[in-house]
């Protein structure tokens, strides 16, 4: 099944264009690894995915990206809304000043999710197991967020995107500023939650999206030089860029 | 003289530092290592150059006229003169040499006149021999001391961080200067009016102090219920309140705008705006209080059957808020912009709008810096005089009716001290007094603030 459909985007920094007429679909409940070395546009694009490049003033995109047959660019789409329904996690762990209840509790109380203090802590044990972080926090949810380890920190980040259920989680490098058994930790949580989300990851390390993907698309100068399942892309690759970035010879 | 001395002991710390860095490169080309670049070689002989300086002429400053004094007065001793009469005598020479002298000059003081100049004289040209050849004397020494393995980098640090270390000590110094200079007169104030009647007295009416003569013994009954300072404490502290009323409001909600909201052209134009606000003198917004606000204010009130002051405490507070609005707004801003990005990208990533994420993650963020900024702006309205003097009226009336005049603490000191005053009376002692009090006010706020943002900054980093 094709969550998301990507047609013509074009995406420009001022005057600078940065990626071009990307054409991409990503399946439902599967992980996406986007690779590409540094400036290939990878990062650009997933911010595409909900709208987080309207954030940057001189940032314009252009095309059609559809998510279940809905055009985001279009005029009419709520980014409100949009964002509820993609989550993303960031390359540094950007858990708010908070404490960690109020980090899990703030995507569904600006959404109205809860009704009461119940469903609350309800919803924040849920997204806390989900993340593989509760039995490590659940006696200090009431302290700062920002006093967890990196690698906790970013679950944290992970049970506050899953907090208000969103159907795709893009993810921005999610281990690049995390140790070897954090990042473990973390490509474990991702296997488990795509059973319930689609989930997109940008990364520099091939290893991680091999580990991790089922599908990857690889980026170069701004252009997708090649998509496919994992599988063929890094055993037999179309495109000799691909080739070669794969094996090493440049990136 | 002292100009040509110095410029020339100046010229002198020039060519040291160019014979030790020459010295250096002519070391450099015999194939030697140096232990340090060669301006470090120029350094430091400009270094041996400006400590023998600075302590000759530290010492002459000192001695010299202790030394002259003596030489002069010295014509004068055994005659049975009197200390007074001595420093009398030399008070008159000194000004009679400078040709400054209007009353009876007697030969005798003509002499001792031309004496002194005469031993001024010496004085400045041996100054300017010795400094010359000690400093000369010293630089050759250190030119032929200097070697390729000589240390220059390390004493070269050492002078640079005992200047630093100076410079620093100065702001400190004054600080208790400062102190020490308030805290005698505040004592001896308290001497006569008790600690008691001051702080908790009602009744704040210094002028009753003129009338006594100071040729009658004080009598520290005749002060009962003039000295009391809480009319003027609470005046101060209401007229500031009313300050920050209008000054929070209003400078958050521009810095907010200004950081979160403006484009940057906005921005751009709107921030030095702003901030000529912050350096128009006070004495200004003293002008615009007393003659356009605080008549207004007062036809206003007349035209709704108020009973408005022309000097009110609400006119001098809003202009002495839109005096403080710069100060809160641009350091707002600033804290605001601060924020890293990365906070606001997850909440927009959460769906939250520009608002949510303002009043949720950026604000709280921000607090600490915001605080400091408010807190910092109750220091300036505590301690503004010019408007209050100007504006809000020198009667200290115990009020709390925005509309009718107050006085604060500044506005009495300045009253106070205006014109002849006897030091060593107790009203201009009160000034002291009021003086002790503000900087302990301002002191307390200030450990306050640094509290507060020390304690949120740590739960939020």
């Amino acid at each position: 099944m094709i969550k998301i459909k990507a047609k013509n985007v074009d995406v420009f920094y001022g005057k600078k264009q940065a990626l071009y007429n990307i054409g991409l679909d990503i399946e439902e409940n599967q992980v996406t690894a986007l690779i590409g070395p540094s400036g290939c546009g990878k990062s650009t694009f997933l911010r595409c995915l909900n709208r987080m490049n309207d954030v940057i003033d001189i940032c314009r995109v252009k095309g059609e990206i559809l998510i279940n047959d809905f055009n985001i660019n279009d005029k009419s789409c709520d980014v409100v809304r949009l964002r509820e329904k993609i989550g993303m996690v960031f390359q540094k762990p950007n858990p708010f000043p908070k404490t960690l209840y109020e980090n899990v509790s703030y995507g569904p109380t600006i959404h109205g999710m809860a009704q009461s203090k119940q469903e609350m802590d309800e919803i924040v044990e849920t997204s806390l197991k989900k993340a593989a972080l509760w039995e490590e926090v659940k006696d200090r949810l009431h302290e700062p967020g920002t006093g967890l380890s990196g690698g906790q920190q970013q679950r944290l980040c992970i049970a506050r995107a899953i907090s208000v259920r969103p159907e795709v989680i893009l993810m921005d490098e999610p281990c690049s500023a995390l140790d070897p058994i954090a990042t473990a930790q973390i490509e474990e949580l991702i296997d488990e939650l795509k059973k319930e989300h689609t989930i997109i990851i940008v990364t520099h390390s091939m290893a991680q999206a091999a580990r991790v993907s089922q599908n990857t698309g690889f980026f170069h100068l701004g252009h997708l030089i090649e998509h496919g399942s994992t599988d063929k892309i890094f055993k037999n690759p179309d495109n000799t860029k691909t080739q070669d970035y794969i094996t090493g010879r440049f990136g | 003289m002292n100009l040509i001395l110095f410029t020339f002991i100046v010229l002198l710390g020039f060519t040291s530092y160019y014979f030790g860095r020459k010295k250096a490169y002519t070391i450099q080309s015999s194939n030697k290592r140096l232990t340090a670049l060669p301006q470090f070689y120029g350094y430091y002989l400009a270094i041996w150059c400006a400590i023998p300086a600075f302590i000759i002429f530290s010492l002459w400053a000192i001695f010299e006229p202790t030394i002259v004094k003596l030489l002069v007065l010295s014509d004068y001793s055994n005659q049975g003169y009197l200390d007074d009469e001595l420093n009398l005598i030399y008070e008159k020479t000194k000004s009679l040499s400078r040709g400054q002298f209007t009353g009876e000059i007697t030969p005798f003081i003509e002499a001792s006149a031309e004496k002194y100049l005469s031993l001024r004289s010496i004085a400045q040209s041996s100054k300017a021999v010795i400094v010359l050849s000690i400093i000369i004397a010293s630089v050759a020494y250190a030119y032929k001391r200097i070697s390729s393995n000589s240390r220059t980098r390390e004493p070269v640090e050492k002078f640079l961080n005992a200047v630093l270390f100076t410079a620093s000590l100065a702001a400190i110094l004054t600080t208790v200067g400062i102190v020490f200079s308030l805290i005698f007169q505040t004592i001896d104030f308290f001497k006569v009016i008790p600690l008691f009647d001051f702080v908790f007295g009602t009744h704040w009416y210094p002028a009753k102090a003129f009338v006594r003569d100071s040729s009658e013994a004080l009598d520290p009954s005749m002060y009962s219920d003039t000295f009391g300072a809480v009319p003027i404490f609470a005046g101060t502290f209401f007229i500031a309140f009313i300050a920050m009323c209008v000054a929070i409001p209003i400078g958050l909600m521009s810095g907010i705008y200004l950081a979160e909201y403006a484009s940057s052209k906005v921005r751009q134009y709107a921030k030095p705006l702003i901030e000529i606000l912050a350096g128009i003198p006070t004495v200004v917004y003293g002008f615009f209080a007393a003659l356009t606000v605080g008549p207004f204010l007062k036809e206003l009130g007349t035209s709704m059957g108020l009973e408005v002051s022309a000097e009110s405490a609400l006119a001098a507070g809003g202009v002495m808020g839109i005096m403080i609005i710069p100060f809160i707004s641009s350091l707002s801003d600033d804290v605001i912009t601060s924020v890293p990005q990365s906070l606001r990208d997850g909440s927009y990533a959460m769906g939250a709008t520009k608002s949510e994420t303002i009043k949720r993650v950026i604000f709280p963020a921000a607090l600490p810096g915001i605080v400091g900024s408010i807190l910092l702006g109750v220091s300036r309205a505590i301690g503004e005089t010019m408007i209050v003097v100007m504006a809000s009226g020198l009667a200290a009336n115990l009020t709390l009716n925005p509309l009718e005049s107050t006085s604060t603490i500044t506005a009495q000191i300045v009253v106070i001290l205006i014109g002849d005053q006897a030091f060593g009376d107790p009203k201009t002692q009160a000034a002291f007094a009021l003086g002790m009090s503000l900087f302990l006010v301002t002191l307390c706020l200030n450990i306050v603030a640094l509290r507060v943002v020390k304690k949120y900054r740590e739960k939020y980093e």
